[in-house]
This record gives C-alpha cells, structure tokens and sequence, in this order.
C-alpha cells in the first residue's frame, strides 16, 4: 500500500491535537511557576484550531487508513461535541484548579489527550480504532479523576474507576475477538455485510454482542455497569467530572450508535430487548437512588445514570430518527451538564465545597444571576420546557412513539417526572429559605464565559429547536 | 509408522541435545579454575595450586564438596519457592542454547549424512535467546524473596531492576544487527558476516555496528550480573546478595548459571558481532580447509570469556545509582541512537 | 482393531514427533489451554500474591505456546519477552516489597459470598454452551507456515495498521505520562 496524503488530510484534526498536546509537554518544562497558566490559553487555542481544521474538512466523507478511519458528518458534530466540552472545561478549569492546589499542566495536557481520543473514537470506522481511541480516551480521564493526589476521595475514585474501566475494556475486547473470528473482520461496514448475508444468526454472534453492550454500557454508566459512576463523579475534581460526564459520555455514545446500528443492524432484533431492559432499569435506578442523595456530584453522577438511559431509547427506536435523537440529546447535554458543574465549580472558594445540596440554600437571595442559571440548567436537566432538556427528551419520545415502543415512553415519561423532583428540590432550597451562610463565589471572567456559552446553548435549542434538529437529521450516518 | 528418515531426524536433535547439554554442564569446571588462576596471574599470587598439576583437578574437588554438603533450607523460607529458584535460574541458561549455531554444516564421517551445528535454526532466533535470557532473573529474585532474609531480598530487587533497565538497552543494541543482516535468525545473522571489506578487514558486525557492540558488551555485563555491575550479589554490602542462604547444590545451580550465562554473552558476541564461524579473510587456504570453522567459533569465544573474567579483577564496582544511570540516561538513548543512525545509513 | 489403532498413534504422537501433525496439535493445545485454565484460576485464588504472581506468569507461557500452535512464533517470543520477561518482573518487584504476612491472611476470594461464585458460573457456563453452538468451533486453522512472519507483520504494522500502530504508541506515551504525574513528588 502506498501512503496517500488524504490520511493525513482526513486526520489532521487529531495531529493537531496531539503534536500540540506533546508540544506543550515540552513548553511546560521551560515556564515558571506563575506562568503555567499559559498552557491553559494554549491549550484553548489548540481546541479552536482544531475546530477549525475539522470545519475545514467538512464535506464529503472520507474512509482512509484502509478503512479504518472515517471522517463523515456524524464523526464531525461529534468532534465539535468534544471541542465544546473541552473548551468549557479548560475555562473552568483555570481558576478552580488553582483553588484546589492542583495546579500543573500536566492537567491540560492530559485533557488534550483525551480529547483526541474521543476524536479517534468518533472517526473510528473499525472496531480496532474504536478500542485503543477508547483507551486513549480513558487512560488521562483515570489520571485526572485521581489528580488531587492528597484527598482520600480522588484517590479512592480512581482506583474504582481505573480497575472496572480495565474490566470493561476486557469484555470489550473478549466480543470483539469473538466478533473477528466469526465474520473475519472488524471493519464495520465490512462487519454489516457479513452478518446481512448469513441467513441463521449464530450463537456466538449473540455473545458478542451481549459483550460489546456491555463493555459500552461500563462506558455510557448504564445499569448493571454504573457502579463507578457515583464514586468517579465524587472524588474527581469537579471541572473533571464535567468533562467526563460530557465527553467521555458523548464518545461512549458515538461509537456505542455506530457499533450496533451499523455494525450490528442486521442482528438489532438481538439487541434490542436487551437495550430497552437496561435502559428502563438505568432510568428507574437513575432517578429514585438521586432523589436521597445529599452530596450534589452524587446526586448529578446518578442524573447522568439516568439521562444515559434516555439516550439508550434512542437506540431502540432505531433509524435515522432514533440517531438523530441521541445525537441531539448529548449536543444538549453537554450543554446543560456543563452549565450546572459550572455554577458547582464557582462555588468552591475558601471554606465552601459547594459538594452539599445544603450549601445551596438561599442562594437567590445573595447571587440573583448565578440562581438564576442554575434554575435554567436544573430546569433543562428534568427536562421542562422551554429549555433544550425538554426538546431533547421529546425528540427522543416521539422517535419511540413513531416505532410503536409506547410503553418504553410511557416508563421513560414516569421516571422523567419522578427525577424532576430532585432537581426542582435545589431550586426550592435556593429561592424559598434565608441563607445559611455568606456565599463568596470563585467567579473570573473565563467561568462567566463558560457559563454564557452553557446558559445560551441551553435557551436557544429550547426556544429555536428546529435549526439543531435539521442539523443533527443531516449529520447522521447512513 | 513414521518413515526411516524422520526417525533419524528426530534422533539427531536428541543426541545433539545430549550432547550440547552436557558440555554446558562441564563448562564451570574449567572455568572455574581459569577464572581463580587469571585472578591470581592478574593479582601477582599463583591462583588454586594443590590439587593436581597447577590446581587444574580443582574445580572436581570444589564439586564434590558442593555434593556432599548439607543442603539447608531456612526454617522461615517459603519452602516451596526456595527450592524451585535455582532450577528456575538454571533452565532458561540451557535452554538458550536451542538455537544457538555453533558452526556451519558439518559431514559426519561413516554415514556420510550432512547435519548442522544447531539445535533449531529458528527464524525468531534473537528474540527467543533474550526472551528465554531473561527468564534467569527469576531464579535469582525468587530466590532472593523466598530466602526470607534482608540480605538476599535486597539482592533480588536489585537484580530485577538492574535485569529490567538493560534488558532494552541489550535488545535495542541487536537491532542494529538484525537490520543489516534483515533477519532475526541467528544462522542468517552469522551468514551475512562473510567474506571481507576491502580484502583486509573482516566483514564482520563489529565494524559495522561500533556503538552497538560498545552497549550491548556493557549491557551484557550487567544483564550476567558480573563486575562491574555484581551489585545482586554484592559482598561488600549484602553478604551474598540474594544467594546468601543457600548451600550445596542449590547454590552451586546458581554458580553454574552465572558462568553458562557469561559464556552465552560471550556466544552472542561472537555470533552478533564477530562473524560466528567465520574466519579472519587473510588466513591462507590450506589452514582453513584444516581447521573446521567451529574451532574459529570457539577460539573467538574464549577471546571474549578471557575478557569478561580479565574486567572482573580489573575494575571495581558501580555505585546502585551509577547503575540506574548509566542504563536509563546514557545506553537506552545511545542505543535508540545507533537503531537512528544504522536505519538512515541503510537507506 | 479401531481403538487400538487409535491408541497406537496416541502413544506415537506423543513419542515421536510430527507423526500425525492433527492429534499432535490438538494434544498440545489441549495441554497448554489446560495448565493456563488451572492457573489463571491459581492467580485470583491462592493467598499468598507472590505465588499469584507466578501462577501469572505460568499463565502467561502457556499462551506463548499457543501462539508457537497458530504458527506465530514471532508472538510468541515477543510475549515471553514483553509479559514474562518484563512486565511481570516489574509486578514482582513490587509484591516483594509489600508485607506479605497481612496479604496472606486476607483472602482474595470471597467465599463467604456464594452467589458472586454462582453468578460467574452461571456467565461460564453461558459461555461454553453458546460457543458449543457456534460455528465458531468448526472453524479450521488456515496453514500459515512459519517463515516470513516477522516481515509479514513489521509490514501490515507500517501499512494496513498504520492508524492503530500509532495510536498505540501515543497511549504509551500518555501512559507513561500519567505515572510521572503520579509517582512525582510535588515541587512547593
């Protein structure tokens, strides 16, 4: 094979990203102490090149790297998924990290990382890609869960993590050689041919299938594989949690749709009973075991468990209205989820934790704009209307109800208003009693940005729906 | 049935098992003696001299002491562990040579039948000599641990770093050699080193491979734990390193394993980087169709296990951090180096 | 006749090599799966993490000589080398330093907890009986032979595998990048 020039074309993107995140690795050994802030700025400049690059590439799909890597519309709305998370994390980052002590920038860099393995992931057209951009996805998300060194809970976070992340990679890994050695490839269209043409399905296809699911479904925290969720989300630093609870989610989706409604369409009657089971339990686990949680990453952490098992219907729905769905709900959950870690992040100053759902009380009475947000993205979270959590969750509703699974809507629209409570139970403490204590928040210039840029995507796909809708219609694979 | 020819095959691979195995089993013997009187010689002292005609009977009479010892097995010792270790030391020292060419093709007189002078021409020769190799380090840390004792389990981490840390700079240090030759077998390694540069210089490795040569020697030595870097088992601070409770046949094992793992760097020198069997391109004719070319092999390899025994009572001991230096910062990139400069000069 | 026949050839095979590749392979293969069976168990069951650690490593050849069976001895050597050679020295390093006698009393199986045991052989047995069903069982080996296999792979890794070969080595690096952060000590 002769090396074509349009590999690097179709993956500069992620070049950029890591020659970048080296680059740094480098610059950092030559800035003093008070100067590592730069490799902040730096680090948000990459993100916006690389945007840039994969606006650039837009267009026409492109299979390259003996069709290992893919860059079509779906890989690049997830890209810019990733950028957006990434970005709004580094900004909340900046002063947040320099408040808990962890200021080093290895702690960027390690970001940048993981970014480009979401990237991979997104553009992963073989089930080789997938994995290792899987694993260069989770490997700096283990370190960075694990950053503050010298509290007990972080440590304890990402030992958890790491250890069941291993375990999910090697169930993964266990179907995927299954997959190999039944239809001989891995590629994933190559993948859909094969198992079109076999007119009995095989057993062994079945288990495999079971494996990928559930090695995924470790990755998107569904029920039965949630279990390191609650505790990752607790001990990380918050700005980290945010970007997990975004971006690794988001990647975990992207790949976990193109697995199993291309690669494994032909055989979706196997699956999706499966699916539909895990994602009723998720949801029912995700919004009841919230509702006694008393510490606020927790509590999000089990939110997060449940919106996945929305997501999860979009899968059982099917087709491209079924994708598209997913792919606007994790667009409106990054920018919601991102919105509320940033107004816990903003919290911690001084004494303050800003972890317990007490912390908050009486908040409006002090900080009237901070409330404020808070109220939108909290109202988004339970997913009432006008703001984007409604349109996300309806879009996924209709897609079921249009495929006749009422009944899944039905449970999904019960365990929706049952999860409204812990939500709406914030916004009580926040606008109904005096304050307890007096707030002093760790606000910059960079988190307002982060929160602007969360507020308004927030508002404006729950008020102009239709422009996001045609868009992700557009973006979805074939 | 199997026919006749197949039967022969397998028949030859187990008398030259056999007989490999037990040549590798005397070799201490005089090694011994040769390592105690080149010590005396480079001392200004006479070396072992009572036993037999200039002490050569020695080593025999060391061995029948080592036989007849008690054989103690520390009363706090994992019992199991602490026996199994030597044997775990001394297999993969064996087991190495299963593919180690000792010379070209040779035709057995009487049943006029070609064999060759290896046990398996494997084509992955290399990697499976430093693989097995590395195996050794094993015998020496379990039995550094399950000794029980300070002494010998300090002995046996440093000997797992030491082993570790060159183990890549020794692999790293081939490569340039299995570039050139663009084989991983050692007989094709050996067959590429024919002939001669210029009609004076041997066409060997060495000339090719300087720095190569240089890394793999030092990393060589620490890898057989052998002066300068015989910190494992350095007596100055652990006693005996990690060999300190053993006794009798279990520690001769040990010893046994330390000379077949000198002769082994020796044999990979002279196969990797001094042209195996081959002879020096100015030896006239008539002397080389005399002498077979595996008495090149050998003669070469004494050259270099003299040179190893002559470096032990001439230089004296790294400091532990010295070691990890000179592994991490000056060989592992020198090696990356030399991997840089043989690729872009093979271009 | 027919049994006795068989059991000549058994006794042959194992005797003598190559004499029927087939029954020598399966006998092999059967050999090595088994010791790796019976010792991947010993690592998670046994008490004392050094004697894990070397049930490990057993476990570990024995996979190495099933990669000598599907004719890869080019993975073979480099799994000897990587895993038992390397990686596995460096696990023992640290087990010899931890203090043995408090893992020891610790057992890692936890037998108290029956269904945790049920539940796993209840996903074995799942397993086994799905692969029995498989057309995955019936799949017969291509023969490969054992020369060129070094190239074949330094080839398809530059090449066909070009993507994954380097997002490989970008994981190391950021594997390795994630120890030093860890493992440093912090600069006040």
């Amino acid at each position: 094979m002769k090396f074509d020039m349009i590999n690097i074309y179709a993956s500069l993107p992620e070049i950029i990203v890591i020659v970048s995140a080296c680059a740094l690795l480098i610059i950092d050994l030559f800035l003093k102490k008070e100067q590592k802030r730069l490799v902040a700025y730096l680090s948000l400049a990459v993100v916006i090149i690389a945007a840039g690059e994969t606006w650039r590439i837009a267009g026409n799909p492109l299979l390259v790297f003996d069709k290992m890597f893919i860059v079509d519309n779906y890989a690049i709305f997830f890209k810019m998924l990733f950028y957006l998370a990434t970005f709004l994390a580094i900004l909340l980052s900046i002063n947040y990290i320099k408040i808990e002590e962890i200021e080093h920038s290895e702690y960027y860099i390690l970001m940048l990382f993981a970014l480009s393995g979401m990237m991979l992931m997104a553009s992963g057209a073989d089930l080789l890609t997938i994995y290792l951009g899987l694993e260069l996805m989770a490997l700096p998300i283990y370190m960075l869960v694990g950053f503050m060194k010298k509290d007990i809970k972080s440590n304890e976070a990402s030992m958890k993590y790491i250890v069941l992340g291993a375990l999910s990679s090697g169930i993964l890994l266990y179907g995927i050689s299954l997959i190999y050695g039944l239809t001989g490839t891995t590629q994933l269209s190559e993948l859909a041919a094969v198992l079109k043409k076999q007119t009995d399905i095989d057993s062994a296809v079945i288990l495999s299938t079971i494996f990928l699911v559930a090695g995924f479904g470790f990755k998107v925290a569904a029920v039965p594989f949630h279990m390191w969720a609650p505790d990752a989300y607790e001990g990380a630093p918050t700005s980290i949690t945010a970007f997990m609870s975004v971006g690794s989610k988001a990647a975990a989706f992207a790949v976990f749709l193109r697995v199993l409604l291309d690669a494994l369409s032909p055989v979706s009657l196997n699956w999706i009973a499966l699916i539909s089971a895990i994602s009723v339990v998720t949801m029912i686990l995700g919004s009841v075991v919230a509702l006694v949680q008393t510490n606020i990453k927790r509590m999000l952490a089990y939110s997060s468990i449940g919106h996945a098992g929305y997501a999860l219907l979009g899968f059982v729905a099917g087709g491209s209205d079924g994708i598209a769905s997913v792919m606007l709900y994790m667009l409106i959950y990054a920018f919601m989820n991102m919105g509320i870690f940033g107004a816990i992040i903003i919290m911690r100053k001084g004494g303050i934790v800003g972890d317990n759902i007490e912390d908050y009380t009486g908040l409006a009475k002090v900080h009237r704009g901070i409330a404020l947000l808070m109220l939108i993205f909290l109202f988004s979270l339970a997913g009432i209307p006008p703001t984007a959590g409604f349109v996300g969750k309806f879009y996924i509703f209709m897609a079921l109800i249009h495929k006749g699974f009422i009944a899944l809507a039905v449970i999904a629209a019960l365990t929706a208003a049952i999860s409204a409570y812990f939500y709406i139970r914030i916004i009580m403490l926040m606008y109904m009693k005096e304050p307890l204590h007096k707030f002093d928040l760790a606000q910059t210039p960079a988190t307002r940005i982060a929160l602007a840029i969360a507020a308004a995507g927030t508002i404006i796909i729950g008020i102009l729906p239709a422009w996001f809708i045609e868009l992700v219609q557009k973006a979805v694979f074939s | 049935m199997p026919d006749v020819n197949t039967l022969i095959e397998v028949a030859l691979i187990i008398v030259k098992v056999v007989i490999v195995s037990m040549i590798l089993f005397s070799l201490p013997l005089p090694l011994t003696w040769l390592e105690r009187k080149i010590a005396g010689h480079i001392q200004l002292r006479l070396g072992p001299f009572r036993v037999g005609p200039h002490g050569v009977l020695q080593p025999l009479a060391d061995m029948i002491k080592l036989m007849f010892k008690e054989d103690i097995t520390p009363y706090k010792a994992d019992k199991w562990l602490f026996r199994l270790s030597p044997i775990v030391a001394m297999v993969p020292a064996f087991a190495v040579y299963a593919t180690i060419p000792f010379g070209n093709t040779v035709t057995v007189p009487f049943i006029n039948k070609e064999i060759s002078l290896h046990i398996a021409d494997m084509n992955v020769g290399i990697l499976y000599v430093l693989a097995i190799g590395g195996i050794t380090v094993y015998g020496i840390m379990l039995g550094g641990w399950a000794s029980n004792s300070k002494y010998a389990l300090l002995g046996g981490i440093r000997a797992s770093a030491q082993m570790v840390s060159y183990e890549i700079a020794l692999t790293f240090s081939c490569v340039g050699v299995v570039m050139i030759a663009n084989s991983l077998s050692l007989v094709d390694i050996v067959h590429t080193q024919k002939g001669a540069i210029l009609g004076i210089l041997p066409n060997w490795n060495i000339f090719y491979q300087p720095l190569g040569f240089i890394i793999f020697l030092i990393a060589a030595l620490a890898e057989t734990n052998r002066i300068p870097f015989d910190l494992p088992e350095d007596e100055g601070t652990l006693a005996a390193g990690y060999h300190v409770e053993y006794s009798g046949m279990r520690f001769a094992f040990f010893m046994l394993t330390e000379y077949l793992a000198m002769v082994t760097v020796s044999v990979l020198s002279v196969i990797l980087f001094f042209g195996g069997w081959n002879s020096p391109p100015l030896v006239p004719e008539t002397l080389n169709n005399l002498i077979p070319p595996i008495f090149w092999f050998i003669g070469k390899v004494a050259v270099f296990i003299y040179f190893f025994m002559w470096l032990r009572f001439t230089l004296p001991r790294y400091r532990y951090d010295q070691l990890m230096t000179i592994g991490w910062k000056i060989l592992l990139p020198l090696s990356l180096l030399n991997i840089l400069i043989t690729g872009l000069l093979l271009i | 006749m027919v049994v006795e026949d068989k059991f000549y050839n058994l006794i042959f095979a194992i005797f003598i090599l190559q004499f029927r590749e087939h029954d020598m392979e399966k006998l092999f293969f059967l050999t090595f799966a088994a010791i790796a069976v019976i010792s991947a168990l010993a690592v998670v069951s046994v008490r004392n993490p050094v004697h894990s650690a070397i049930a490990l490593i057993v476990c570990l050849f024995q996979v190495a000589a099933v990669f000598i069976l599907l004719r890869s001895p080019f993975l073979a050597a480099v799994q000897v080398f990587i895993y038992v050679g390397a990686v596995m020295v460096l696990f023992l390093f640290v087990i010899m330093m931890l203090d043995i006698k408090r893992a020891v009393i610790t057992s890692f199986l936890p037998s108290g907890r029956f269904w945790i045991i049920a539940l796993l052989l209840l996903l074995i047995g799942e397993i086994v009986f799905t692969l029995a069903d498989s057309k995955l069982v019936d799949i017969q080996m291509a023969q490969a032979s054992l020369d060129g296999t070094v190239m074949e792979i330094g080839k398809a890794m530059f090449s066909t595998y070009l993507l994954p070969f380097e997002i490989v080595s970008v994981i190391l690096l950021v594997a390795l990048m994630a120890a030093i952060v860890m493992g440093r000590k912090e600069i006040k």
